[in-house]
């Protein structure tokens, strides 16, 4: 593949975001280059305090990056303002975690859907919006009869679906799907997966996945990046990561979701030490290094460089760039 | 098929309904289920939302919300003994002491205003009221210890401790008074992967050294792969499919809801586009079909699906309730089982 001929729709160039708190300076996000081209989806993947849902929140500017650029369609975001952003909003969307609370409980659904191409006046009439928010719901697979009930009648595969009509509603052409299967059965979440990249096909959307499951984001991503304590430790095409993943703590992620199989049912649990640290004021040296099974002197001491191994595979460790 | 003796079992549910009745509507929660839980053993209670898993659970512990849960029908026998039938002050004794849970939420399970070791300490109070102070002191040191935390850190509040650690807390809470059977209700699915291996790993093991039996109530095929010896799955409030973790996992006949459940899951080791999702939504349990529960979205369904309730299939110790493999059926020759029929 000569990716070096396509521009990628979007691209964060050593993005950065830091919050301060009272102990220190929190490193929600350290330094995350990605690019992503159009048709394609991106999964994010890591525990939760990693800062995946801030990297989202960060690329569509409903948080200001501390530092970095945000390059979209060839444009740097990174410094606009609020105003200036507002028409690259029609082509930026979210579609966020919980379909309980992320939907206005005293709107209906046609209302619901309908919001935001009102208040961008994508069309000129009420009625107009209204046809169009219809069609949305066809589109999801919401029957019509749905329209004018509110989002506490439904559950949470049906209101998921809302928030999937809702992002598609000003025709993006990216959007950020924050863990938009985790508060959903497994029955369900297989229907809106199945949805997603059905609806990437027809309108050749680009995802940024972030979930904390990685075999949720198995099926619908190109490519993978591996999240921990802020920084990327893997990134790598979806079936190199399973294939071959590097970084230890790719292998701990992996390991740890229990297969639905009787072979797995004799092998004993592998299991991690520890949890999440702190980001706040990180020490330098590898994040992931206190509860590393491999970790030797050096990794405590300097921060490990983010090396290709593979073409278009990156991993970030002593271990594998010291072989 | 009825046995008088219960040595074997701790737990015997025989024919059990549930409904939630308000003013509005009658909800059929739990719709005559039956199983066991034999002694030591761990039993896995499979669906999803909805099903009537935890509203089992409630059940047994006495615990339905007083003026909307009701339970219809049906035995709930714990060693020997029908616990619905039991007066409130000795399900006090049993509650907590003999059987307990471990609720899914340890954000909501524990008191933010209290220290652990008081909520630890409190259960065995309750349960031990001949206990000094510093026995008690003592007991929840161990207990602490035994989950994996710090004996130390008993006297620091919930907010204190990340979720993994609270769950160790409520489990703490949970086995204090070392109960015979334990009750766990999807009691990793709030944590993260590896925090979720780590309390599974200690649940087992937990189990393993104190001989507790444990019903697993959860949604995730993997997680009764890893720990369960018996699976019942449920839908709708009925026992659709249920026997060992060999008939669940590599029988040749399943329930065609069995198989959905397999195929919505994304596998880690094959490769394919995509998942094979169950179509459709739970029946509303206000309102279930006249026939076979999942009927509406069975991809299998015949005429008789619609309007008869299945029997029980038997293999073993494997049964399942669907027309497929009923005997009717196949006398008639309308549907002929087809043997290839695996899923994965």
């Amino acid at each position: 593949m000569n990716k070096e001929e396509r521009t990628p729709l979007l691209e964060t160039r050593d993005l950065k975001k830091y919050f301060k708190t009272g102990a220190g300076l929190l490193h929600a996000v350290d330094s995350i280059n990605i690019k992503l081209y159009q048709g394609e989806t991106i999964g994010v993947v890591g525990e939760s305090g990693c800062g995946k849902s801030t990297l989202g929140r960060t690329i569509l500017k409903l948080i200001e990056p501390t530092s970095g650029d945000i390059i979209y369609n060839g444009k740097n975001i990174s410094k606009l303002s609020t105003r200036a952003m507002r028409p690259l909003r029609k082509e930026m969307q979210i579609i966020f975690q919980d379909p309980y609370s992320s939907l206005d409980p005293r709107k209906s659904v046609i209302d619901i859907i309908s919001e935001y191409m009102l208040i961008h006046k994508v069309y000129k009439s009420k009625k107009e919006t209204y046809q169009h928010a219809a069609e949305l719901m066809d589109l999801v697979g919401l029957a019509r009869r749905y329209a004018n009930v509110y989002p506490h009648e439904l559950d949470g595969g049906r209101r998921q679906r809302i928030g999937v009509a809702r992002a598609l509603s000003l025709n993006p052409k990216f959007i950020v799907c924050d863990e938009p299967v985790s508060a959903l059965d497994v029955s369900i979440q297989a229907q809106i997966l199945n949805l997603l990249m059905d609806l990437q096909d027809q309108l050749n959307l680009s995802y940024m996945f972030v979930t904390h499951d990685l075999s949720v984001v198995k099926h619908i991503s190109n490519h993978i990046m591996v999240m921990y304590l802020g920084v990327c430790v893997e990134f790598a095409t979806s079936d190199e990561l399973f294939e071959n993943p590097l970084h230890p703590y790719t292998q701990v992620l992996l390991d740890a979701i229990p297969e639905p199989t009787l072979e797995s049912r004799n092998q004993p649990f592998k299991l991690i030490k520890g949890e999440v640290t702190s980001p706040i004021n990180p020490k330098p040296g590898c994040r992931f290094a206190g509860r590393c099974e491999h970790c030797m002197e050096v990794c405590t001491q300097v921060t490990p460089e983010y090396v290709e191994t593979e073409p278009g595979h990156f991993v970030a460790c002593h271990l594998v760039n010291g072989r | 098929m009825e046995q008088l003796n219960n040595n074997g079992q701790i737990l015997e549910i025989k024919d059990l309904k549930v409904v939630y009745k308000t003013d509005l509507e009658v909800v059929e929660a739990v719709n005559g289920i039956s199983f066991k839980i034999d002694k030591g053993k761990t039993c896995g209670l499979v669906g999803e939302t909805g099903a009537g898993k935890t509203t089992t659970a409630l059940s047994i512990l006495g615990l339905l919300p007083e003026r909307t849960g009701k339970v219809l029908d049906g035995e709930i026998i714990f060693e020997g003994r029908n616990i619905l039938e039991l007066p409130d002050e000795e399900l006090r004794h049993i509650r907590g002491n003999a059987i307990s849970m471990v609720f899914q939420d340890p954000m909501s399970a524990l008191n933010p205003v209290y220290t652990i070791g008081d909520q630890i300490g409190e259960a065995i109070k309750i349960h031990n009221p001949e206990l000094s102070k510093e026995d008690v002191e003592k007991r929840v040191e161990e207990m602490l210890q035994l989950v994996g935390i710090v004996p130390s850190r008993k006297v620091e509040y919930p907010h204190q401790f990340s979720g993994g650690m609270k769950q160790r807390v409520v489990i703490a809470i949970a086995l204090c008074c070392e109960p015979d059977l334990l009750i766990a209700d999807e009691p990793t699915t709030a944590l993260d992967v590896t925090i979720q291996a780590q309390v599974l790993a200690m649940i087992a093991d937990l189990r393993d050294r104190l001989g507790t039996s444990m019903l697993m109530i959860t949604h995730d095929l993997g997680i009764v792969a890893k720990t369960c010896d018996d699976v019942c799955i449920m839908y709708a409030g009925k026992i659709v499919e249920a026997g060992t973790v060999e008939d669940i996992f590599s029988g040749n006949r399943h329930h065609p809801y069995t198989e959905g459940l397999f195929g919505s899951i994304p596998n880690l080791r094959v490769k394919s586009a995509r998942l094979k999702p169950i179509s459709g939504l739970m029946p509303d349990p206000t309102d279930l079909p006249v026939g076979c529960e999942f009927s509406p979205r069975c991809e299998k369904c015949m005429e008789i699906c619609r309007t008869q309730k299945p029997d029980i299939y038997t293999e073993g110790t494997h049964k399942i309730y669907c027309h497929l493999y009923s005997g009717n059926v196949n006398n008639n020759g309308e549907t002929v089982p087809e043997e290839e029929k695996t899923d994965e």
